[in-house]
C-alpha cells in the first residue's frame, strides 16, 4: 500500500496518478469544459437562425434538414482532419467540428420546438398587436425552450463525447490523456481521464436540467416536457 | 478545387487500392468491423426492444440507456479496451466499443416503434381473440416497422463513421488513410479517405432502404 507502488504496478485504479498528476487532469478538464461550451453555444446561435429558416416552408425544411443530417455522417476524424487546413492546429478547428455536429439536433429540436406553437397562440399575440419580432421574442421561443432545451442537453452530452477525438490535433481536452496513453499502456491514466469525462457529461446534464426547470416552470405542472428522446 | 482534384487523383491512382494499406484491405476490414458490430448490436438491442415494447414496461430503462450510451465516447472506450489484455485480441476491442455505441440507439428505437403503435388497433386485435405472440408478430412488429428500420438506418450510418476511430488507436479499416494521409500532410489522401467512409455510409444506407421496400409487408396496402 506504499505509495509508487500501484503507478509501477499499472494499476487500473491508482489514486496516486491523481494527486501527481492533478494539474495535468484539470488542465484538460478545463480545455475540455471550454471546448464543449463553445462549441454548443455557437451551435445554438447557428441552429436557431436555421430553424427559423427551415420554417418558411417544406422545400426549407428538407434542404436545412438534409444539410444538417449530412454533417453528421462525416466521420469526425475526417472532419478534424479536414478542417486542418482552415484553421491550423488550433481549437478553432475543433469547436467548428463540434459546431457543425451539434446543428443536427440542435435545429431539429429548435424547429420541432417552434412547429408545436399552437396557431391560436400566434393569432391570439397577432390579434393584440405583437409584430413578427415581438412574436418570435416574447411567445414562439419562449415557448418553445422546452424542446430547445432538450436538444441542448443531448448535444452538449455528445459534444462532450465527440470532443476526446479532438485529440488528433492535441485539442481533445481528456482525450489528449488518453490517446498518448494507448501507446503507453498507461492504465491509470486511460481510465481516469475516461471515467472524468463521463462524470463531465452526467454533470453536465444534470446542470441542463436544472436550468431547463428554473426557465420553464409551466411544463412541471403538464407532465413530462415535449420533444425529448427523439433526437437523432 | 485543388484538394478535391487531388483527392480525386489519389482515388483514381490504382498504386493506393493495392497492398496491405490500400483501398481494398482497408474497406474490407471496415466492412468486417462495422457489420460485425452492427449484426451483434442488433441481436442484443433488437429482441430486448421489442420484447419491451411489447410489454410496455421499462420504457424509463430503454429511454436511460439511451442517454447513458450517448455520454460514453467511444474513443475512450476503444483505448480502455486497448490498454487492458483485449489488446492482443485483434478486432475484438473495435467491435465491442462499436456494439456498446450502437446498441443504446437501437434499443430506444425498438422500444419507441412498438409503443407508438395505435392503442386502439392493439385493443382491437386483442378483442379479436388475438394472443400475446399473434399481436406482437401480426399486428405491432409490422406497425412498428417504420421506426426500427429508421433506427437501424441511422445506426448503420453511425457506426460506419464511427469505425475510423479505430484508426487513432492503430487498429485497421478506412480511417487509417485519413490518419496516414493526416500524419503525411497529404490533404488530398485524408479528403479520399472522408468520400470513401461517406460513399460506404449511404451504399448501405441505400441497401437498406431497397431491402426495407423489397421485403414484403404483412397485411399492409398503403
Amino acid at each position: 500500500m506504499s505509495g509508487q507502488n500501484c503507478l509501477v504496478a499499472n494499476d487500473w485504479i491508482c489514486w496516486d496518478y491523481v494527486t501527481s498528476r492533478s494539474q495535468e487532469l484539470t488542465d484538460a478538464t478545463v480545455e475540455h469544459v471550454w471546448i464543449t461550451g463553445a462549441s454548443v453555444l455557437i451551435g445554438l446561435v447557428v441552429a436557431v437562425p436555421l430553424a427559423l429558416l427551415a420554417r418558411r416552408g417544406r422545400r426549407w425544411s428538407a434542404s436545412v434538414l438534409t444539410f444538417t443530417t449530412l454533417l453528421y455522417t462525416v466521420p469526425s476524424l475526417a472532419m478534424f482532419s479536414l478542417l486542418l487546413p482552415v484553421f491550423g492546429l488550433s481549437a478553432a478547428l475543433v469547436v467548428t467540428g463540434l459546431v457543425l455536429y451539434s446543428l443536427t439536433i440542435l435545429v431539429r429540436n429548435a424547429l420541432a420546438g417552434l412547429e408545436a406553437v399552437p396557431e391560436e397562440v400566434r393569432e391570439a399575440a397577432r390579434g393584440m398587436g405583437y409584430g413578427p419580432g415581438r412574436l418570435l421574442w416574447q411567445v414562439e421561443l419562449p415557448l418553445a425552450l422546452p424542446a430547445l432545451l432538450a436538444g441542448v442537453r443531448i448535444a452538449t452530452v455528445s459534444t462532450i463525447a465527440l470532443t476526446t477525438v479532438g485529440s488528433i490535433v492535441g485539442k481533445g481536452g481528456l482525450g489528449n490523456l488518453i490517446a498518448p496513453a494507448v501507446n503507453s499502456s498507461f492504465k491509470a491514466q486511460v481510465l481516469t481521464a475516461s471515467v472524468l469525462c463521463v462524470l463531465l457529461a452526467l454533470a453536465a446534464d444534470l446542470l441542463l436540467l436544472g436550468l431547463q426547470r428554473l426557465l420553464t416552470p409551466w411544463t412541471r405542472a403538464g407532465g413530462r416536457p415535449s420533444g425529448q428522446g427523439k433526437g437523432a | 478545387m485543388g484538394v478535391a482534384g487531388g483527392a480525386w487523383d489519389w482515388l483514381a491512382n490504382g498504386a493506393n487500392w493495392s497492398g496491405e494499406n490500400g483501398v481494398w484491405h482497408r474497406l474490407g476490414e471496415h466492412v468486417y468491423v462495422s457489420g460485425l458490430a452492427l449484426a451483434i448490436a442488433c441481436a442484443i438491442a433488437l429482441p430486448v426492444g421489442l420484447y419491451l415494447g411489447h410489454l410496455g414496461r421499462g420504457g424509463t430503462l430503454a429511454v436511460n440507456v439511451s442517454n447513458v450510451g450517448r455520454a460514453v465516447p467511444v474513443f475512450a472506450v476503444l483505448a480502455l479496451f486497448m490498454v487492458s489484455p483485449l489488446r492482443n485480441a485483434g478486432y475484438l476491442p473495435t467491435v465491442a466499443a462499436l456494439v456498446l455505441f450502437a446498441v443504446p440507439p437501437l434499443l430506444t428505437n425498438a422500444y419507441v416503434g412498438m409503443r407508438e403503435v395505435d392503442r386502439s388497433v392493439v385493443e382491437a386485435a386483442r378483442g379479436m381473440g388475438m394472443s400475446g405472440g399473434q399481436l406482437f408478430w401480426r399486428v405491432e412488429l409490422p406497425l412498428a416497422r417504420g421506426l426500427v428500420m429508421t433506427g437501424l438506418r441511422s445506426g448503420s450510418v453511425q457506426v460506419i463513421a464511427t469505425a475510423t476511430i479505430a484508426a487513432m488507436v492503430g487498429q485497421g479499416g478506412l480511417g487509417r488513410i485519413i490518419t496516414a494521409g493526416f500524419n503525411t500532410y497529404n490533404t488530398p489522401q485524408v479528403v479520399a479517405g472522408a468520400l470513401l467512409v461517406a460513399a460506404l455510409a449511404l451504399l448501405v444506407e441505400g441497401v437498406l432502404v431497397a431491402a426495407d421496400r423489397l421485403l414484403p409487408r404483412a397485411g399492409a396496402h398503403r
